[in-house]
């Protein structure tokens, strides 16, 4: 059974050139104990699903869905009230910045504190004493004293590590970490996702991983959706997207990537990711697509079975009985 | 038969921070000792985390400051600073963030005729819009959008920009400082293959900045890998990568997630973080997060020496 539960969710911004749609009939299905990633570029709508689900998004935006739950609970009709027990304290986000995500008014530990006062009934020793375990398990040297520093006086990593234990305070049973490596140095952030991973097992709690590293994807994830110009197009698991991509986009960024060259010259994807006011009518992926035909710039694709990894496009790669797609793709 | 554009000697740049009424400014070793030479056609990069004076070592092969010590030698002449205006024409720089390093008020026109404008006073107007268009066109932009602003383009379209504007004086050296690490994936891979197109055409020396190993091991011919200011190890790609001597490059090289799910390595898992640059250890400046740290380690600094290629280990890999 599934812990998050979304079914066709679509955001919009209402902004002064008209209705942008920044994610698009998105499913999100999260398991208890699942480690999914969702990857894509920039404006591909990957951190506003997840905004969306959390419910931080402003008020300019418009969030539709036909199915929104968390464990059972319907995340479209609760009360502000409700949805600030249950954010931060059954599900939370690690956010990408982690210099601009902590209030530089605060000392760290009064912010983690926080946390606990706000969800859990502790008494002032007690968070005391949770607050020092936390920055223990994450793996911050001397947790009594980094309690009294500013977030000015630890490093980004250090910061990151902190945005961490909030997150996990309260023992989440779904974390969202937005990109949580992005801002971090390889060397810390190989600690940092070792950190996620092992805490991941330990607790048994989903972890949604956001990023746009391919390299983390297959070094971390069991799970992976592509997220392209806000629509999902392709849920796969890892291993097999890396072998079979079925969604000519993940087959194109997975060529893209430098480590997988076979020759000096890069293959590439031309053109750029539609904006508002260029989204193509069919498929939203067939201006820069070398496969598309008519359909695909007229008709919208459906979304294929399992099997073909939910693609959504009319021809997926590598599938059984499509022959021409796959000996186009040799 | 390549000549050599650009040589470095023991350059060093250290910055002082801090110092009040009553105390002392504090040292800040940027960047010490760095040696290396460019020739014309080939690219040396640069990687290492931040801090690690990676963009210190840019600022001075562009002449943008004067180095603490050491030498800096431009196409067969010492640099010294009288001789860097003249000398500027040859190396030129790409930023980072194409976002952050183009004019917005100027028309991309303009943008890619005021280095002629200043350096080329001679030029017609005329011979200047000629130079820009035909620039605009090797850089993969087309005629129309000379009269275009840099907000209207994506970030890959200004990124060929920065390049084009880089390339306007025809240099022989180009600094490339994180050209691609700002971009997203799929224009990743078209700004390498323009870079390397620009390379083979105009027979460029690039100076290749980058944390990002994937990238740097398919653009490189030789790589230096710099720690805390100081080079670590340096050598030709193949070799760094396939057989990395210095500890710092091996976990740096492990630590890089790799794109195949099917062979998840274990990681070299390095304890701490970064020292501060004001406080930098004695004896080998990684001896604090290394496996194979002995009592030599901390007392005294190793030197960039030994073969295939140079590492500045007591106690090398391979």
């Amino acid at each position: 059974m599934s812990l998050l539960r979304i079914r066709n969710l679509s955001v919009d911004f209402a902004t002064a050139g008209g209705a942008f749609r920044a994610v698009d009939k998105v499913d999100v299905d999260v398991a208890e104990g699942e480690l999914m990633a969702i990857v894509g570029e920039s404006g591909s709508g990957k951190s506003v699903s997840m905004l969306a689900a959390m419910g931080l998004l402003p008020w300019t935006a418009t969030v539709t869905a036909d199915e929104m739950s968390f464990d059972g609970t319907d995340l479209r009709r609760i009360s502000g009230r409700q949805r600030r027990k249950l954010i931060g304290k059954e599900m939370s986000m690690i956010f990408q910045e982690p210099m601009s995500s902590l209030n530089p008014c605060f000392t760290v530990g009064f912010q983690i504190k926080e946390a606990l006062r706000q969800h859990l009934d502790m008494d002032r020793k007690e968070r005391h004493r949770r607050a020092v375990e936390l920055l223990e398990m994450v793996g911050l040297p001397a947790p009594e004293k980094r309690l009294a520093s500013f977030p000015h006086q630890l490093s980004g990593g250090m910061n990151q590590r902190v945005m961490i234990a909030m997150a996990i305070a309260c023992k989440p049973r779904l974390l969202i970490a937005d990109e949580p490596t992005t801002a971090l140095d390889v060397t810390i952030q190989a600690q940092i996702l070792d950190l996620l991973t092992d805490l991941q097992k330990e607790t048994g709690m989903g972890l949604i991983l956001i990023t746009h590293d391919m390299g983390v994807v297959a070094e971390t994830a069991e799970r992976v959706c592509v997220h392209y110009a806000g629509q999902k197009v392709e849920d796969q698991k890892v291993e097999d997207l890396f072998t079979t991509p079925h969604h000519p986009y993940s087959a194109a960024l997975l060529a893209a990537l430098p480590e997988r060259a076979t020759e000096r010259r890069l293959p590439t994807i031309p053109g750029v990711v539609p904006g508002q006011f260029d989204r193509p009518q069919g498929c939203l992926f067939s201006p820069r697509c070398k496969y598309a035909n008519e359909t695909c710039h007229k008709v919208e694709p459906p979304v294929q079975p399992d099997d073909l990894g939910r693609a959504r496009c009319h021809y997926p790669l590598y599938s059984p009985l499509e022959k021409p797609a796959e000996e186009a793709h040799a | 038969m390549s000549e050599t554009v650009v040589t470095a000697t023991h350059l060093s740049r250290f910055y002082e921070s801090g110092g009040g009424l009553f105390s002392k400014p504090q040292t800040v070793r940027a960047l010490s000792e760095a040696s290396f030479s460019i020739e014309a056609g080939k690219t040396l990069a640069v990687v290492g985390e931040s801090g690690c004076g990676k963009s210190t070592l840019a600022r001075l092969v562009t002449m943008i400051e004067e180095p603490t010590s050491g030498t800096l030698n431009i196409g067969g002449q010492e640099v010294t600073p009288d001789k860097w205006a003249s000398l500027r024409d040859s190396v030129q720089i790409v930023f980072q963030d194409p976002y952050g390093s183009l004019n917005l008020r100027q028309r991309i026109g303009q943008i890619l005729e005021e280095p002629l404008k200043i350096n080329r006073p001679e030029m017609s107007a005329k011979e200047r819009r000629e130079k820009a268009s035909e620039m605009m066109r090797l850089v993969g932009m087309r005629p129309e959008h000379y009269d275009r602003y840099p907000h209207m383009f994506s970030g890959g379209q200004r990124q060929r920009i920065a390049v084009a504007r880089a390339l306007m004086l025809e240099p022989k050296l180009l600094v490339l400082d994180e050209p691609v690490s700002a971009l997203d994936l799929s224009i990743q891979s078209q700004i390498l293959n323009l870079l390397l197109d620009l390379q083979e055409r105009m027979h460029l020396a690039y100076l290749f900045i980058s944390h990002d190993l994937s990238v740097v091991r398919h653009v490189a011919d030789d790589v230096v890998v710099m720690y805390l200011g100081r080079p670590v190890e340096t050598g030709p790609k193949e070799e760094v990568f396939s057989a990395p001597r210095h500890p710092y490059t091996k976990a740096l090289l492990s630590a890089t997630p790799k794109a195949d799910p099917r062979n998840r390595s274990t990681r070299i898992k390095l304890e701490g973080e970064l020292p501060s640059p004001m406080a930098i250890p004695e004896g080998c400046p990684f001896a604090p997060r290394c496996w194979k740290t002995q009592d030599r380690c901390r007392a005294e600094r190793p030197e960039l020496t030994g073969e295939p290629h140079p590492a500045a280990c007591f106690f090398p890999e391979n």
